[in-house]
């Protein structure tokens, strides 16, 4: 299948990315690692009339230390967080969640920045990002992951902003995210992430709805002394997930109760 | 409008033209003539049209052309050297790892990647790291034989070129 055609430029820096994308105008996005992108383009799903490449730009590819905050270069590929001694160190969560995404060529080419403005609600980055107060950092202002993720597909990034840096706290206490499907490249059915956190849990589902969701009840359920079975009942509050191919919304429900009660059990 | 995209295929330079919408593997099948990256699924999950690119296992079908400028491509056209097979290639053959050979050269490439960050896997890390290879004929049973033997022989020709050297310098 042969993608619509398209206008082509390579950035070497974030400001000539974005006065691309201001040259272009809103039918113009962004190519980092293409593993969304090109796939819905070659179905035609997505029709760019032009992809700004912004792969050369060397200094959204970073891995930094920054007191008790990890700052991630919206370039960096999963091969280099699931591989990271900072990260494995800093945010091992992260580092697992990275090595469970898609397959070794997908995770040779995917970047966290594309899956963070991609914005897909069966995205594990989401998950993870709004669960523990991430903030994304974009060419013009910070914006806190809570209010980042509106809607399926959906942030306040405007045509001309791209994602620079993802800005994560340092937590290496137990952790554990369980990502349910049937093969292992599959995106998440249901996904659920357990991080002990200052005293506290966090507790964070992917794919039942429209954005990646924080369990809220359930975080203040253990807060309060809840076994985990008992506080994981807790997971499926208030969510509307919509059914899919793979699972019903009830389905969707069950797993998010389950999967909740064994990334707890399972944080180590 | 067209771009320049010079690249090292198999260790040949080429430079073309191209459209910005032409997919890596159309670029290596159609213009480059290199048949061996077969198309598969067409949607980056089977991992048929895995090549290597600077050493790292990609998905042909999932990147432009435009975006290997500058960098060195290696197909399963580049795994044979002086008419002797790859490794791998020799224990798929020996092994029986495929059947009707359709994804054979994606495996192999996804093999090799493995192997360069892992060259004594485990069968879960064969698995785990062949995770993006789709087959339909074999049950994956004599893939996983065919990527041990081939680990076992690039290991031990390694072993082999150690000692060598070590012999070569204790004289």
């Amino acid at each position: 299948m042969i993608p619509a055609a398209f206008e082509y430029a390579k950035a070497s820096s974030v400001e000539e990315a974005v006065k691309l994308l201001g040259k272009y105008g809103e039918d113009a996005k962004v190519l980092a690692g293409g593993h969304s992108l090109i796939p819905l383009m070659r179905l035609r799903l997505a029709q760019p009339k032009a992809l700004v490449d912004i792969n050369g730009i060397k200094e959204l590819d970073h891995i930094k230390e920054d007191g008790s905050k990890l700052r991630i270069g919206a370039l960096t590929r999963h091969v280099t967080l699931q591989n990271s001694n900072v990260v494995k160190d800093k945010l091992p969560l992260l580092a697992e969640v990275a090595g469970e995404v898609g397959d070794n060529q997908v995770r040779n080419m995917g970047t966290i920045g594309g899956v963070v403005a991609h914005a897909d609600a069966a995205g594990d980055y989401p998950t993870i990002a709004l669960m523990l107060d991430a903030e994304i950092v974009t060419n013009r202002r910070t914006i806190a992951a809570k209010d980042f993720f509106t809607d399926i597909f959906t942030t306040p990034l405007e045509a001309d902003e791209i994602v620079t840096e993802v800005v994560f706290p340092v937590a290496n206490g137990p952790h554990k995210y369980i990502k349910f499907r049937r093969r292992l490249f599959d995106w998440a059915i249901v996904g659920a992430a357990a991080q002990k956190m200052n005293g506290g849990w966090r507790i964070g589902l992917t794919n039942v709805g429209s954005t990646p969701v924080r369990a809220k009840a359930v975080e203040e359920a253990l807060q309060k002394g809840a076994k985990p079975e008992e506080a994981a009942q807790q997971a499926s509050e208030g969510l509307n997930p919509s059914g899919d191919l793979r699972a019903s919304p009830e389905y969707k429900k069950h797993l998010a109760r389950v999967l909740t009660k064994r990334a707890i059990e399972q944080a180590g | 409008m067209k771009h320049k995209v010079a690249t090292t295929v198999n260790g040949r330079r080429h430079e073309h033209e191209v459209e910005a919408r032409l997919l890596l593997v159309h670029y290596l099948r159609d213009v480059v003539g290199l048949t061996g990256t077969h198309v598969g699924c067409d949607t980056s999950q089977c991992g048929a049209c895995t090549i290597l690119v600077d050493g790292n296992a990609v998905k042909s079908c999932t990147m432009f052309a435009v975006q290997a400028e500058g960098k060195s491509l290696t197909t399963i056209e580049g795994m044979a050297k002086d008419g002797e097979l790859h490794p791998l290639q020799q224990a798929f053959w020996d092994e029986h790892g495929l059947q009707c050979g359709y994804c054979t050269p994606g495996f192999i490439m996804a093999a090799s990647y493995l192997l360069s960050q892992n060259p004594n896997p485990t069968e879960d890390e064969i698995r785990k790291g062949l995770e993006g290879n789709l087959c339909r004929c074999t049950g994956y049973v004599n893939i996983i034989k065919s990527v041990q033997s081939a680990a076992k022989a690039m290991n031990g020709s390694k072993a082999k070129a150690g000692e060598h050297s070590a012999a070569a310098r204790r004289s």
